[in-house]
């Protein structure tokens, strides 16, 4: 079944008894919340997803987003997010409940699933091919990724790349791409049609919405792609579409620092790691329109990966 | 047996201390109840050691393929856990080389640098080290030098630290992150109880050939020691976690010839019987650890009138289960309660122990401002 199949109603009855039980990509969810907000932005955002009765399933987080306190139900209100009973943050406002719904749920991952190597990067595919795309915030990774997915190259995730260490496959999490300040407006104007939901305003990282990820992505999510290119983009006004090699060692270096488990996994986390650099091709890639910027990546697409250049 | 006497009330929805005692019910396990075993071995920071515990008996194929990386993940860790803490282990007694003291390393820190089972899948939050007392400031002084530093503790607590604890406040190294509790003794000067440091120092042991310079304590002392911390610590987030720490040193232990005579002579002459007491009373509650029925009249006494250890047993049946709400009951709550005040009951006179809890229940929580916002 699908969270779409559910009504309104009884999803907001689900949320705030015994829980809604959602699989997204190789992890299963079990979520608890009064609030309306949290309701809205899963029936938003999490329709094409499977849920089932939480009551019968296993699953693998156990989250509550609920008020910290009655009292701040009035007066400030707020949100806190519980990790089966933990609460690894401080409570935020609570118009930044659904955030930090999507932040929490990074955090679950990046803290405990470590039969994969997981890097901070978008990644996305293409004939069976994966872009890891790692870049530090404000380089214009979100809006290339939702540029991507939306020009139809397949969402594996926008924030946590997941290498699985059994096979150096990449695993899907296609959640809702999270688009930061004028990347909102970005993406509006680059595809009117696509639904992004309401932002919320003055986080950490300044506005935040979440763009809902394609269909055909969620219903592939069960899919693992190959690893092609592992590309730094880097958005700059005026700047002429660019891709030029960059070394491979310096990759695996950016990688091995941006990985939240890199150095749990011991030397078998290097032992992913230059596995996987050895099969991909390396670029730095600049560019200033988002139109450019596609057309560049699927002439990529078409290309052999391990081209000499590098 | 001893508890037939008084069987504790028992926590019936403890599914991690239940599997430890019989293994085989796992192969009768429903889907909500690995579900729930994961969420409790979690909380209780036993989910690498269930799996070495079912390792042991042959047992893997018995958990569910989608509850199965919890409890690998969990090794995962713990194994990377283990080297650095081995690592770290050579760098505190390279900062430490100049005192004229041996580096004595404590708890989980002394079960993996001794090698001992009970290192297996254990998790660790920080490296319990001893020095003496007179050689405290320059211990300090030398391991700021090598990088760590006090956390930022509030001034009250601080001072509480510095002039009531048998620790320093833990200390953090500036990158690797890594903490250290750095300790005097094992209980505070102001404990009912005070069992010498130097008699404890006095039995150290080298923790084996390939960590040349760190010492751990004996067998007994080791023991002790756990048993120490698990009945005066005021809050008991791994209760569990240490109750299987001391199960498996204690089944270890117990053949070596001699060995409960000898622990139950130590616990005397460290003060530390009634500890032992409740420490034995409760491994076997939980984990059905063997005791020979000569320990417990060897014990007499210091064993508790039926009144208190009813008392005990309502308390600690509850604060050492595991640390998730589906093992808590009506009472839990006023047990963690109660273990917190008795805990400091024994660590500090009236005249201490009152002003100190009146701070921590009324002022402490509106200075705190410690727990990190989401990334």
């Amino acid at each position: 079944m699908k969270l779409q199949q559910l009504s309104a109603a009884d999803l907001r009855q689900q949320l705030a008894g015994e829980g809604v039980w959602l699989r997204t990509g190789p992890f299963s969810l079990r979520i608890r919340s009064q609030l309306p907000r949290i309701a809205e932005g899963l029936s938003d955002l999490y329709g094409q997803f499977e849920v089932r009765n939480s009551s019968q399933a296993f699953a693998d987080f156990h989250i509550t987003l609920n008020p910290p306190t009655r009292l701040r139900r009035w007066f400030r209100p707020q949100v806190g997010f519980s990790f089966d009973g933990n609460q690894p943050f401080k409570a935020l406002p609570l118009d930044q409940a659904y955030p930090m719904l999507e932040w929490g749920l990074n955090w679950c991952v990046s803290m405990h699933a470590h039969q994969y190597l997981i890097i901070h990067a978008a990644v996305v595919e293409k004939n069976g091919l994966a872009v890891i795309l790692p870049a530090p915030p404000g380089s214009g990774k979100s809006t290339l990724t939702a540029g991507l997915v939306l020009s139809g190259w397949r969402l594996l995730s926008d924030e946590l790349t997941l290498i699985d260490r059994k096979t150096g496959m990449i695993h899907a999490l296609p959640r809702p791409v999270s688009l930061k300040n004028q990347s909102i407006e970005v993406i509006r104007q680059f595809s009117p049609e696509t639904f992004i939901n309401r932002a919320a305003h003055d986080t950490l990282k300044g506005t935040v919405a979440h763009m809902r990820p394609p269909k055909s992505s969620v219903q592939r999510q069960h899919e693992p792609a190959r690893p092609g290119w592992v590309i730094f983009p880097k958005w700059r006004a005026d700047a002429e579409t660019l891709l030029t090699p960059r070394s491979k060692a310096q990759t695996f270096m950016f990688l091995a620092q941006n990985a939240f488990n890199y150095s749990h996994l011991g030397t078998d986390g290097f032992r992913v790691g230059t596995t996987l650099i050895e099969q991909v091709g390396c670029y730095d890639f600049q560019y200033s329109q988002l139109h450019e910027a596609i057309a560049a990546f699927n002439q990529l697409a078409g290309t052999p990966t391990q081209d000499a250049l590098v | 047996m001893h508890l037939s006497k008084h069987t504790p009330v028992a926590a019936p929805k403890d599914l991690v201390s239940r599997m430890l005692r019989s293994p085989d019910m796992l192969f009768k396990f429903s889907t909500t109840e690995w579900d729930m075993l994961v969420r409790q071995a979690r909380s209780a920071g036993l989910l690498a050691r269930v799996h070495y515990v079912l390792a042991q008996h042959n047992m893997i194929e018995v958990i569910p393929a989608e509850a199965r990386w919890h409890f690998e993940s969990a090794v995962t860790l713990a194994k990377k856990q283990q080297l650095a803490v081995r690592w770290e282990v050579e760098q505190i007694r390279a900062a430490l080389s100049g005192l004229d003291c041996p580096l004595v390393v404590l708890k989980g820190a002394a079960y993996v640098t001794a090698q001992l089972p009970a290192a297996r899948g254990r998790l660790f939050n920080d490296i319990d080290i001893l020095v003496p007392r007179n050689l405290l400031n320059q211990a300090e002084a030398a391991l700021m030098l090598a990088g760590w530093h006090t956390t930022g503790l509030s001034p009250y607590d601080e001072r509480y630290y510095r002039r009531w604890m048998h620790e320093i406040p833990p200390m953090q190294h500036l990158h690797r992150a890594s903490m250290i509790d750095v300790h005097h003794a094992i209980l505070p000067d102001t404990a009912r109880y005070f069992p010498d440091p130097q008699k404890l120092l006095n039995g150290i042991e080298p923790a084996g050939d390939d960590l040349p310079g760190v010492y751990v304590f004996s067998a007994e002392d080791r023991i002790l020691h756990s048993a120490t911390h698990l009945f005066h610590d005021g809050e008991l987030p791994h209760g569990l976690r240490d109750l299987t720490d001391l199960d498996l040193l204690l089944r270890h232990e117990a053949e070596t010839p001699q060995f409960w005579p000898r622990l139950v002579a130590r616990s005397e002459e460290l003060q530390l019987g009634r500890s032992l007491y409740y420490a034995l009373r409760y491994t076997q509650y939980f984990l059905d650890t063997p005791i020979p029925p000569t320990v417990w009249h060897d014990l007499r006494s210091v064993t508790p009138n039926a009144a208190l250890l009813s008392i005990m047993d309502s308390i600690f049946t509850r604060v050492l289960a595991p640390a998730h709400a589906s093992c808590d009951d009506a009472f839990s709550s006023i047990a963690r309660q109660a273990a917190y005040v008795r805990a400091h009951w024994l660590r500090m006179p009236a005249h201490l122990l009152i002003p100190h809890l009146i701070h921590k229940a009324f002022v402490s929580p509106y200075l705190d401002d410690s727990t990190p916002k989401p990334a």
